[in-house]
């Protein structure tokens, strides 16, 4: 018995461990993408350049926490996340390294990059005020700030504070235009008594059923619904158009600094900013190409163009920790 | 939960002094049973250890800005549980054990359903159900106009509504037990003395469950403290919801820690209210009951009301948040939009579930046999170690785990590739070890109930006997003592697999990259409000929830 179960537990062991190991791949990414179901965009890098690509997925959270704790040891090339906030978090943690690609910089623009060229965007996605249709019409709405108005009161329906893009939303902003005038607009939307919900979606669902009047939500969000049924009475309003422009945010990708297959890695991230690729992003899930030079989705090139706030998305980042704090001083839970 | 067992690391009454083994120094049982508890123990020293790191900014900002909220919510919760279920639970007992009314036989049992479904599950069924844009109040602003509002479901009276449907059955099953072992003597003496039926009630009969009670309502309580996915779904601030947060959303695995501390301070107040009251329990029942309470039978408004009160409850409990996900499992499917990995997910879950609770019943079997062979205080005091995880959430066991887990990889991840000459990623952290451990603290206590119950049935005289033929002490186990505890042991398999397969905090935190359990799933889902696409593995969890519940139930008819 003592030879057969010492076998035995031995193996069991070494399968518990062997779920740890990766494999050898010609390019692994790590990719907080993953959610959107599969990305074609990567299926044709391997058509056009034969190289195989190895995808991980999870929460972006996981996988800043996966790479810190890996160190050298990681067998990603690539990280591909959401929200520049996390691209700015794994770059200051030392997870990406500099790339340094002419390609890259004529791709993207500028503000959509890392000034020190770690990561660049890959998609944009604008968050900006929508409205119920019927309810609301659209000389009533202008900024961020003025949702601070008190005619808005228990009309607004917004994410919680905890949630990344409403931190990356202050934080641009914060950047921009420092803790002050922003603490004033959240402590205004406080006052009005927004209805806190914990979906993009279901905010969507709740201005058309009238529970609320306008929201804050990302644009894929409403391209989905309105893909499947255009007459959804919702529509996007361009925030800050006479201002500062409406606040972006952006997916985007980094070679990570310890890639074991950097030449390769920088190929896959300059296949998916080139038009051909970028128009399946946008085609997939309905969000708008960083490559300025690709061509828009037919349900959102109808919202027409806007003006973005060029604060380079890096901000989000940087001023995280400020905006959270800044949220939770105002009382917006 | 199994009701009504004994408490962890009581050794049997089993006459065993005659044959008994001259007292050898250290059996290797005792050494394997202290080394189990000592392994176990290890997440929740992890996390104390945070306390001695500095306090960091974040966990400055929290105690000048939420600290005091999130401990005041947690208290809020866990009071209106406490309270919700126990007025619940006990309430239902007592019209089910001391009346007789139209269709209580079958009410009797069907009250224990709830436990199959999760907390979690019973929240999104709800808010889908019945939030602003959800069917029902879109139906009833269509009737009675758009004014017509049900009040917001997402608020401390909504959450605590939920926990107290899906939690009341801890109560319920420990009320029932004791009301049935309290005779008809002590009762007919109140009533001869000149009280009322309520009056003998509240004065003689609650009394005396007190601790049953008391043992029920803090089971309730720590699952309520232990939960994550409600809170987070109804966006109430607990602390458990906010240790996943500032680890996840301010990356601060240190404050995370510390936050976890302050978690299992309310754990070990809690586990500490559940030892006391089970212990006296013993003895206010210990003596014979005597003939039972006759019940009276209830008639015309009475009788419905009853049949009415509990068939709401099991309504509101179980078949309503059960039929919405049916439905919304239905349409997906109808609509092809069942997730295309489900197979992948329910493989993955049924073999984290199929290892975690091997290794549960493996462990619970040393700890309960070391206790027998050699009932000692050091393997007695392990037991209860080792059983004590089931008090602690799983957010706090999951940075308990990760801690250790990722010392040790730095320390043996250089070995790992000297041996295999390339890099290696994290061979411990993220692994399927490192989450079935994780189950294991979490859990053990389970199998160790069921087991211990089971082994206790076995005389000590048959350990006797087989000693004086010449078998030592594994082998006895082998041919003796196993096959005899093989319902016990598939039991407490059962009911280790299918906690396994609910349990979500913990499996958030510490799975193995690309893969995903069914609790996940249905958390990733509903995180992102897509109430539908839960559906479908929501309703595995409460099919196989079901299957304990259906043991739960055999059993407790056998109390007759």
């Amino acid at each position: 018995m003592r030879i057969r179960t010492i076998v035995q537990v031995t193996a069991l062991c070494a399968a518990a461990l062997a779920t740890g190991l990766a494999e050898a791949a010609e390019v692994v990414v790590y990719s907080a993408r993953s959610h959107y179901g599969q990305e074609p965009a990567i299926d044709a890098f391997t058509r056009k350049t034969g190289i195989q690509v190895k995808s991980f997925g999870g929460n972006s959270s996981e996988l800043y926490e996966r790479l810190r704790a890996e160190g050298e040891r990681t067998p990603a090339d690539v990280l591909i996340t959401v929200d520049a906030g996390n691209l700015w978090n794994a770059a200051r943690a030392g997870l990406l390294s500099k790339v340094d690609s002419p390609e890259l910089q004529a791709s993207i623009p500028a503000h959509l990059r890392d000034p020190d060229g770690r990561w660049f965007a890959l998609t944009m996605r604008a968050r900006t005020i929508m409205y119920n249709t019927r309810k609301v019409k659209p000389e009533e709405l202008s900024t961020y700030e003025a949702l601070a108005d008190p005619k808005w009161k228990g009309r607004i329906c917004l994410r919680t504070s905890g949630y990344v893009y409403s931190q990356s939303l202050l934080a641009t902003m914060i950047k921009r235009q420092g803790e002050a005038p922003v603490e004033t607009m959240v402590r205004g939307w406080v006052a009005n008594h927004p209805i806190l919900i914990n979906g993009d979606t279901k905010i969507l669902e709740a201005i058309a059923a009238g529970q609320c009047d306008v929201g804050l939500i990302n644009t894929y969000y409403l391209g989905r619904i309105l893909a499947k049924d255009p007459a959804f009475p919702v529509a996007p309003f361009w925030a800050n158009q006479q201002t500062t422009g409406t606040h972006v945010n952006i997916s985007g990708a980094g070679v990570t600094a310890h890639a074991k297959n950097r030449a390769q890695a920088v190929k896959l991230i300059e296949f998916l900013a080139s038009p051909e690729a970028q128009q399946m992003f946008a085609d997939g899930n309905f969000e708008y190409p960083a490559n300025p030079q690709a061509s828009l989705n037919p349900v959102i090139a109808k919202w027409g163009k806007f003006k973005q706030d060029d604060t380079n998305v890096a901000s989000a980042g940087e001023f995280q920790a400020a905006a959270t704090r800044l949220a939770d001083r105002a009382g917006y839970k | 939960m199994s009701a009504g067992a004994d408490s962890a690391g009581r050794a049997p009454a089993a006459g065993r002094t005659l044959l008994a083994a001259p007292a050898a120094p250290l059996s290797a049982w005792t050494v394997a049973a202290v080394a189990i508890a000592a392994v176990l123990a290890v997440p929740i020293v992890a996390v104390l250890s945070s306390l001695l790191a500095p306090a960091g900014e974040v966990w400055r900002h929290l105690w000048r800005t939420q600290l005091a909220e999130l401990v005041l919510n947690t208290v809020l919760l866990l009071a209106g549980v406490g309270a919700g279920t126990l007025i619940v639970g006990t309430g239902l007992a007592w019209l089910v054990v001391n009346h007789r009314f139209p269709g209580r036989a079958a009410l009797e049992w069907a009250l224990i359903l709830p436990l199959a479904v999760p907390a979690y599950v019973v929240g999104f069924a709800f808010l889908g159900l019945l939030e602003y844009s959800g069917p029902v109040q879109t139906g009833l602003r269509a009737w009675l106009g758009p004014w017509a509002r049900l009040p917001e479901l997402r608020s401390y009276g909504g959450v605590t509504l939920m926990m107290t449907l899906v939690f009341y059955p801890y109560v319920y099953l420990l009320a029932r037990a004791a009301f049935r072992a309290q005779g008809a003597a002590t009762l007919e003496t109140a009533r001869s003395l000149g009280r009322s039926r309520l009056g003998a009630f509240l004065t003689i009969t609650l009394p005396m469950a007190r601790p049953s009670l008391a043992a029920g309502a803090s089971l309730a309580m720590m699952e309520a403290l232990a939960d994550f996915g409600t809170v987070s779904t109804f966006g109430y601030r607990t602390l458990t919801e906010a240790v996943y947060r500032v680890w996840y959303g301010m990356f601060d695995r240190v404050a995370a820690a510390q936050l976890a501390s302050v978690l299992l301070l309310f754990a070990f107040v809690l586990l500490l209210l559940e030892r006391a009251s089970r212990g006296r329990a013993r003895f206010t029942q210990g003596h014979r009951p005597g003939r039972e309470v006759t019940p009276v039978a209830l008639v015309g408004w009475r009788a419905a009301a009853a049949t009415v009160t509990c068939g709401a409850v099991l309504g509101m409990a179980f078949l309503l948040p059960v039929g919405q996900l049916a439905v919304w499992a239905f349409i997906t499917a109808r609509e092809g939009r069942v997730a295309p990995g489900f197979g992948a997910l329910l493989g993955h879950t049924l073999w984290l579930a199929s290892a975690a609770s091997l290794c549960a019943c493996a462990a619970a079997l040393v700890l309960s046999y070391a206790g027998r062979l050699r009932p000692s205080r050091a393997v007695r005091f392990a037991g209860q170690l080792a059983a004590m995880g089931y008090a602690v959430p799983g957010a706090v066991i999951a940075v308990g785990v990760l801690m250790p887990l990722a010392w040790l990889d730095h320390g043996v991840a250089p070995l790992l590739e000297h041996l295999s000459g390339r890099p290696v990623g994290l061979a411990l952290t993220g692994s399927a070890a490192g989450l079935v451990f994780a189950y294991l603290v979490r859990f053990l206590a389970v199998s160790v109930q069921t087991v211990e119950a089971s082994l206790a049935r076995i005389p000590g005289s048959f350990d006797d006997a087989a000693r004086s033929l010449g078998a030592g002490a594994g082998r006895a186990l082998r041919r003796i003592h196993l096959p005899l505890m093989r319902g016990g042991l598939l039991t407490a398999l059962i009911l280790a697999f299918v906690e396994t397969m609910k349990e979500m905090p913990a499996t958030l935190l510490l799975r193995p990259f690309g893969i995903n359990t069914l609790a996940v799933e249905v958390w990733e889902r509903t995180s992102e409000a897509m109430w539908q696409e839960a559906a479908v593995p929501a309703l595995a969890i409460v099919l196989a929830g079901l299957l304990p519940v259906v043991l739960a139930i055999r059993w407790s008819g056998k109390d007759r």
